[in-house]
């Protein structure tokens, strides 16, 4: 290691952090040592990323000391942290889109008159050379891909001398084969004595790359423990505080007709390229389809395509034999096609309304809602959307509530009670589990099978390859906006469907 | 009639009346590339062009008055940023009260001390010894012949380019604007930042108003500016954030200017309130067609929030 410290030892000793309301974290501590992977684990809101923003000089505790190499230190902001040799790759990336590599580099380092850019790129190649993480200096990072992005995050933590490295949720954007290659880089950076704190809530990723795992539940830390006595069960009940099911009970496929089928569709994306090249796909009834690749390969644009959301360049849509092309999204939906949309603050609810005025958002025109054809009826309204908390299980304190104010599992389990509310004949899935809790995600894969038992089609998207393998009946892969291949899911591995989402084809797995 | 029109000295003046946009827009354009949108920018120059005139008459030293207007324009400029950076308020709304206040504040303060419109000496033309005497296309005169401010504000557009594009400076001032959580992420102050290129640019823009009152015009009367700051916050849209598009720009708006003083002063039948309009309508055109596939910083007129 050059121009750095080295942290022999890191100690965050009861922190404490309160947000206006919530106390986030709760009386912490947590160490890490040199040459270590420490993972740290737990679900959204359970205070990981918190505390590794006050690591990272971008919160302050409240309470509670930090000390490197047993000495009290107090970091004031990140430019303290960068200085102790703490390095951090957050979730979504801290780049500046046009600059390039090299002066995203130099952001933020002592500053003489004259950028010494080549200087740098010098630096960085050398790095990359010996960590085997390739990246060119000089391009600017628009031009590159997550996978790139992430790798120029980590070279420059490294370039600014990081000894302890915070990766926060690293392979949430990775393909199986990246997540390979990232471990085997961050093996080699604790050999060379740094270490390393690796921020998930996937199980399995922990279990595989950590020497030490902490859990924590609701801003307190349930336990560290070493990963070799550490099993996926015991990490899961830790997590969510109860046993979790991970097998789901499915029974076999009660395929009927065909429900939707899609022909040689091609639509523009938000960036005005050809976001969906000629794809063909076709759904039968009682099937969950799994639609796996890396988010931006058109997953998005196919689901918008089918609710009518997305205007296509060629192509056609039909839904139980009936052309739909030129439908409209009501005429869509009037038709039995739901959708779960990916953004679901964006597209499927309005922050600053309440539970149930989200929950009428789509038949708010007509019976039993509306009284003398013009007025809502708010006891049909609260009556319905009570029902629909209670069968959801939707925790909220009463209808009234604005929907902001809900945790992510429950307000998409509001949606999915909407969606679900019609009996639909195809419900498009877009990552209908992101960002939200194990306990959650549980109970939406539940009646995500239901629905299939039901005979509904549904399409699921998602970037989670263990929800794809868990759901589906087929699963299809999408990349570079077209479907490389659909295959029966007996049949294939999640390494090759990692491979495809790669770029190959399905002949070549 | 065309060779009466396009004198040698159209060009010249167009030269010496792109000065003020060059400075005031070169200014703002700093603010801009960081996210901060100032809208008072026109206020701005009303008080710095007030402060150089009155230093000026009073001392003399039209140097002094040049001195008092960056001074001016700093404190307006710590003024607005405090209100758009520190208090996060609204940047347009906080922009048009800074312009209003300048406004007001430099007419009153016009009436109290001065009262009439007098004119000063200023800065004189200084000659360009041996490129002055160049006859050929009449370059001499159109290039060598000016006020100190004119040569300062064409020096402004290598040094500004220089400084956004090659400097840590410009650097940190790209990325405060196009990502401040990144920035904030690896060390640097986005406030401080801000901070600094609304002063600058402010500072910048009194600096355009001295060049009105004590180069330029050489008095100073109410509403001296009349609306000039708003066209140099349009140029710097139209010049899609980088200095020689700014130049081009204020060329396009000055040289329309000098055509239009040339246009009256030959006595030709065209309405003047006609030319009075030309500059505003060609803006609002040009503006138009450039405004599309910029450069423009994504975080523009957005308070940086730290943690979202």
């Amino acid at each position: 290691m050059t121009n750095t410290q080295r942290i022999e030892t890191l100690e965050m000793r009861g922190i404490v952090k309160r947000f206006p309301g919530v106390l986030a974290v709760d009386h912490l501590d947590f160490d890490v040592r040199a040459g270590e992977i420490h993972a740290l684990l737990g679900e959204n809101g359970a205070g990981k990323s918190t505390l590794m923003k006050m690591l990272y000089g971008l919160y302050q505790p409240d309470e509670g000391s930090i000390l490197i190499n047993e000495r009290a230190t107090r970091i004031r902001s990140p430019q303290d942290a960068i200085q102790q040799g703490i390095g951090m790759v957050h979730q979504h990336f801290m780049l500046v889109p046009s600059l390039t590599v090299a002066e995203n580099t130099a952001l933020g380092m002592p500053s003489r008159w004259q950028l010494n850019l080549r200087q740098i790129a010098r630096g960085l190649s050398e790095l990359s050379e010996r960590y085997n993480l390739k990246v060119n200096p000089n391009l600017p990072i628009w031009q590159l891909s997550v996978g790139e992005q992430q790798r120029v995050e980590i070279l420059r933590a490294l370039y600014r001398g990081a000894a302890l490295l915070i990766l926060d949720e690293p392979t949430a954007v990775l393909t199986p084969q990246e997540v390979d290659d990232l471990f085997v880089i961050l093996h080699r950076m604790i050999d060379d004595g740094r270490s390393i704190i690796f921020i998930s809530h996937k199980l399995h990723e922990v279990l595989s790359i950590s020497q030490r795992v902490t859990v924590l539940r609701s801003g307190r830390r349930v336990d560290t423990i070493p990963t070799s006595q550490a099993t996926k069960p015991l990490l899961a009940e830790m997590m969510v505080g109860r046993p979790v099911v991970f097998e789901y009970q499915r029974n076999a496929a009660q395929q009927s007709g065909e429900r939707l089928r899609m022909e040689r569709i091609s639509a523009l994306s938000d960036r005005g390229e050809l976001g969906l090249k000629e794809v063909s796909l076709t759904l039968y009834g009682g099937e969950i389809v799994g639609l796996a690749g890396v988010s931006g390969n058109g997953q998005s644009e196919l689901a918008q395509v089918i609710a009518g959301l997305r205007a296509i360049k060629g192509g056609s849509i039909w839904l139980d034999g009936v052309d739909m092309t030129t439908h409209t999204p009501r005429q869509r939906h009037t038709a039995g096609v739901s959708y779960v949309p990916e953004e679901r603050m964006v597209d499927g609810a309005i922050k600053e309304f309440t539970v149930a005025e989200n929950y009428i958002l789509q038949d708010h025109g007509h019976a039993p809602y509306v009284r003398a054809g013009v007025l809502l009826n708010h006891t049909a309204i609260r009556q319905a959307c009570e029902q629909a908390i209670h069968k959801y299980e939707i925790k909220t304190p009463t209808t009234d509530t604005p929907i902001k104010s809900l945790s992510g599992g429950n307000i998409q389990k509001l949606i999915l009670a909407r969606e679900l509310a019609g009996s639909p004949r195809l419900l498009i899935a877009a990552q209908p589990t992101r960002g939200v809790d194990v306990g959650a995600t549980e109970y939406i894969h539940r009646r995500l099978l239901e629905e299939r038992a039901k005979g509904t089609a549904i399409l699921l998207i998602s970037e989670d390859l263990d929800e794809i393998f868990a759901l589906s009946d087929r699963i299809a892969v999408m990349y570079e906006g077209r479907i490389v291949g659909v295959m029966p899911r007996e049949s294939v591995t999640v390494r090759q469907i990692g491979q495809m989402m790669a770029g190959a084809t399905a002949d070549a797995v | 009639m065309i060779d009466q029109i396009l004198t040698a000295s159209v060009f010249a003046a167009a030269l010496r009346l792109a000065t003020p946009y060059m400075f005031a827009s070169i200014g703002e354009m700093f603010g801009q590339r960081s996210g901060v949108l100032n809208l008072g920018v026109d206020g701005i120059m009303l008080m710095g062009a007030f402060f150089a005139h009155y230093v000026a008459l009073s001392t003399g030293s039209a140097v002094l008055g040049v001195g008092a207007a960056l001074v001016v324009g700093a404190v307006m400029g710590l003024a607005m940023a405090f209100i758009s950076v520190t208090l996060k308020a609204e940047q347009g709304i906080s922009g048009i009260g800074v312009y209003l206040f300048g406004l007001g504040m430099s007419e009153l303060l016009f009436q109290r001390l001065v009262g009439t419109p007098r004119s000063v000496e200023g800065f004189t033309d200084i000659y360009i010894p041996g490129l002055s005497d160049i006859q050929f296309l009449g370059i001499g005169e159109i290039f060598f012949r000016h006020n100190i401010l004119v040569y300062v504000a064409f020096l402004l557009v290598p040094i500004s380019a220089y400084v956004i594009s090659r400097t840590p400076f410009g650097l940190m001032i790209r990325a405060v604007g196009q990502n401040p959580q990144a920035a904030d992420a690896m060390g640097i102050s986005v406030a401080r930042v801000r901070y600094m290129t609304v002063i600058l640019g402010s500072m910048l823009a009194g600096l355009a108003g001295a060049s009105l009152s004590v180069a330029l015009l050489k008095v100073f009367q109410q509403n001296l500016t009349s609306g000039l700051g708003f066209i140099a916050v349009a140029l710097v849209y139209f010049g899609r954030w980088r200095p020689v598009g700014i130049l081009i720009g204020a060329l396009l708006f000055s040289f329309v200017n000098a055509l239009q003083l040339q246009v009256s002063a030959i006595g030709l039948d065209i309405p003047a309130e006609f030319a009075v309009m030309a500059p505003y309508v060609i803006t609002i055109i040009a503006l138009v067609f450039a405004s599309r596939q910029t450069e423009k910083p994504d975080a523009l007129t957005k308070p940086f929030e730290r943690g979202e």
